[in-house]
């Protein structure tokens, strides 16, 4: 099951540009939240500091509080055991191309240590049958590498692997930008299914996307987030006039 | 595209974008665009259109390259052939026995080959134990761990450190490392590596393992740079995949970065060996130039390439000289051996997992 996300002032900066200023946001347990805006607004730098991704880069900082489930994961908690609780997906798929499909999706169990062979050999099968990649797969899963393939396999695979520890959080940052139409739907076929299960965070420049699979909708802009409401309100009957302009197509 | 089950309503104004009739509107202004710029790119189209097929241009390139790259196979078989033809009296005289004989008199004209094959391959290898795992340290701390400011200086030293002539690393190692090994790091050895059998009889601060340490001091810039490279050529995305699934910096690094570099890995450790295995001047200055198989590193050995270095000038008879060059012979097929085990054991490794990054 998931855990909600309860973000309070969240600033952060790459060196000096302040990319997120003062954002608020409840994200609400087991459901599909999507944020939209146009392309650097700190949408992806929002979904980066909820598992604390963001401070990776050496340059970059972040300030404020995410309170995930009663974890403050800025102060009470390692990077290291928050993102063994939040699962990520990026925008391109990056499987380990030296290990096998099996390796793949159980790399983060074995990374943690994880040996027992038999609940090995389930959680591959069933988080690559929530990834809809099951089929696919089953019969080279040690015969063929990670990054054999095809794009829409891949990222599949890796969303398999973020499931493969069962995480509490799903974040998925423009997961479905570098794919095909069929396996985009195929992607958000998936978030629909998973996201009774797991909190889903996914950040998307496809509004119908947002439309099909979130809940709730959040619009960023210039690091500001503009709105937040439940995705039916956003793209019917948005509060603020920039949300309306920049759904209707009129910038961005 | 257009599942519709999470779509809200439509309202009359239609926020939801509606895809324009792409197919016309861009039709109408490309004809325009086109024939506007018909009459402005005219000059280039007559200079483009005068222009040759370049068939006769692509040819003779692709024959030149041909040619520079047959000039590697004239000049490997070449030196082959010199070594064989110089080298005959001795071959001759000893046949292929020459290989894995002991003795090197040049007295009574007594030659084999043996002592100086264990003494490059000995110190060649021990000089990798020594320089990879402090250049895979030193490419790991570059690439992963250095704070920005100290990254250029430190990369810079490594690299000073290929620049140094091999006599000069020659003369440091006579001052220093010499007297070092006799007097601090040879009698330590001797009190707590003793009963190994490798660190026993006199030692007198020049050997094998003194060469061994130079060779690795010299290896070491060549095999760091190239692994730092192959290490900064991994994509982040790797990183951030294993840190995202929860990783230490330590599993980040074995995962994301030395798993994906292995085989340059591998690669620039083989360079290293190759350096080490033809490297002449400041072996020759440290290994005590004696040719003997001695299980103890204290003990001072020759080279292949340091024999030929010191004995060739002063070689008198025939069979002294055909000797050495079938020495020459010698560390040319210890070379291109050594360099095929290590393409096998690339090929071993990457046979079932390829290996390319995205």
């Amino acid at each position: 099951m998931g855990v909600g996300i309860l973000v309070e002032d969240l600033n952060a900066w790459y060196g000096t540009t302040h990319t997120l200023q003062d954002i608020n946001l409840h994200i609400p347990a087991n459901h599909a939240t999507a944020l939209i805006g146009p392309s650097g607004c700190g949408k992806s730098t929002f979904v980066r500091c909820l598992n604390r991704m963001h401070e990776t880069n050496p340059i970059a900082r972040a300030t404020g509080t995410v309170k995930m489930g009663d974890v403050d994961i800025y102060s009470d908690a390692s990077p290291v055991e928050i993102r063994r609780r939040v699962g990520m997906v990026f925008q391109r798929p990056n499987p380990f191309p030296t290990m096998s499909i099996y390796d793949n999706v159980v790399s983060g169990l074995k990374l943690n240590g994880f040996r027992n062979r038999r609940i090995l050999d389930e959680t591959v099968e069933r988080s690559l049958k929530q990834a809809a990649l099951w089929e696919e797969v089953k019969d080279d899963l040690k015969k063929k590498s990670g990054a054999s393939l095809s794009g829409g396999q891949q990222q599949r695979m890796c969303i398999a692997r973020a499931l493969a520890v069962d995480p509490e959080v799903l974040l998925m940052d423009e997961p479905a930008s570098a794919l095909d139409p069929v396996s985009t739907s195929k992607i958000e076929d998936l978030i629909f299914q998973l996201k009774s299960q797991y909190t889903i965070v996914i950040v998307t420049h496809n509004m119908q996307q947002a439309a099909r699979v979130a809940e709730n909708t959040g619009f960023f802009l210039n690091g500001k987030m503009v709105e937040f409401d439940s995705t039916h309100k956003i793209f019917t009957n948005p509060r603020d006039k920039r949300t309306e302009d920049y759904i209707t197509g009129r910038f961005g | 595209m257009s599942s519709t089950r999470m779509t809200p309503e439509r309202e009359s104004r239609s926020p939801l974008p509606v895809p324009s009739p792409l197919p016309n509107a861009p039709a109408a202004s490309s004809t325009d665009a086109a024939s506007g710029a018909d009459a402005s790119l005219s000059p280039i189209r007559d200079f483009l259109s005068k222009r040759g097929s370049g068939r006769l241009a692509d040819n003779s390139f692709a024959a030149v390259m041909l040619l520079c790259a047959c000039s590697i196979f004239a000049i490997v078989i070449f030196i082959f052939g010199i070594l064989v033809v110089h080298s005959r009296l001795s071959l001759m005289q000893f046949g292929w026995k020459f290989f894995t004989r002991q003795a090197w008199d040049p007295v009574s004209g007594d030659f084999g080959a043996l002592p100086f094959i264990y003494g490059t391959i000995a110190t060649s290898l021990l000089a990798l134990c020594m320089a990879v795992p402090l250049a895979l340290g030193v490419a790991v701390f570059l690439t992963e761990l250095c704070p920005r400011p100290l990254r250029a200086p430190i990369s810079f030293l490594t690299e000073l450190l290929a620049a140094i002539p091999s006599v000069v690393y020659g003369l440091w190692a006579v001052f220093v490392l010499v007297p070092l090994m006799r007097d601090v790091i040879g009698p330590f050895l001797y009190k707590t590596l003793g009963w190994t059998g490798f660190f026993e009889g006199p030692n007198f601060g020049v050997g094998l393992l003194t060469a061994s340490m130079i060779l690795a001091i010299m290896i070491l810039p060549i095999i760091s740079s190239l692994t730092r490279d192959i290490m900064n050529a991994v994509p982040n995305s790797q990183r951030e995949a294993v840190l995202a699934l929860g990783a230490t910096r330590w599993e980040m690094i074995r995962i994301g970065v030395l798993r994906n570099s292995r085989i340059g890995i591998v690669g620039a450790v083989m360079l290293g060996l190759g350096r080490a295995l033809g490297e002449t001047m400041a072996v020759t200055m440290v290994i005590g130039n004696h040719p003997d198989i001695s299980k103890s590193l204290f003990a001072p050995g020759y080279t292949l390439a340091s024999v030929i270095a010191n004995e060739f000038s002063e070689a008198t008879g025939d069979l002294y000289l055909s000797a050495l060059i079938e020495i020459g012979l010698a560390l040319f097929l210890v070379t291109i051996v050594v360099n095929a085990i290590a393409r096998l054991m690339v090929w071993a490794v990457t046979r079932n997992a390829p290996a390319r990054v995205n």
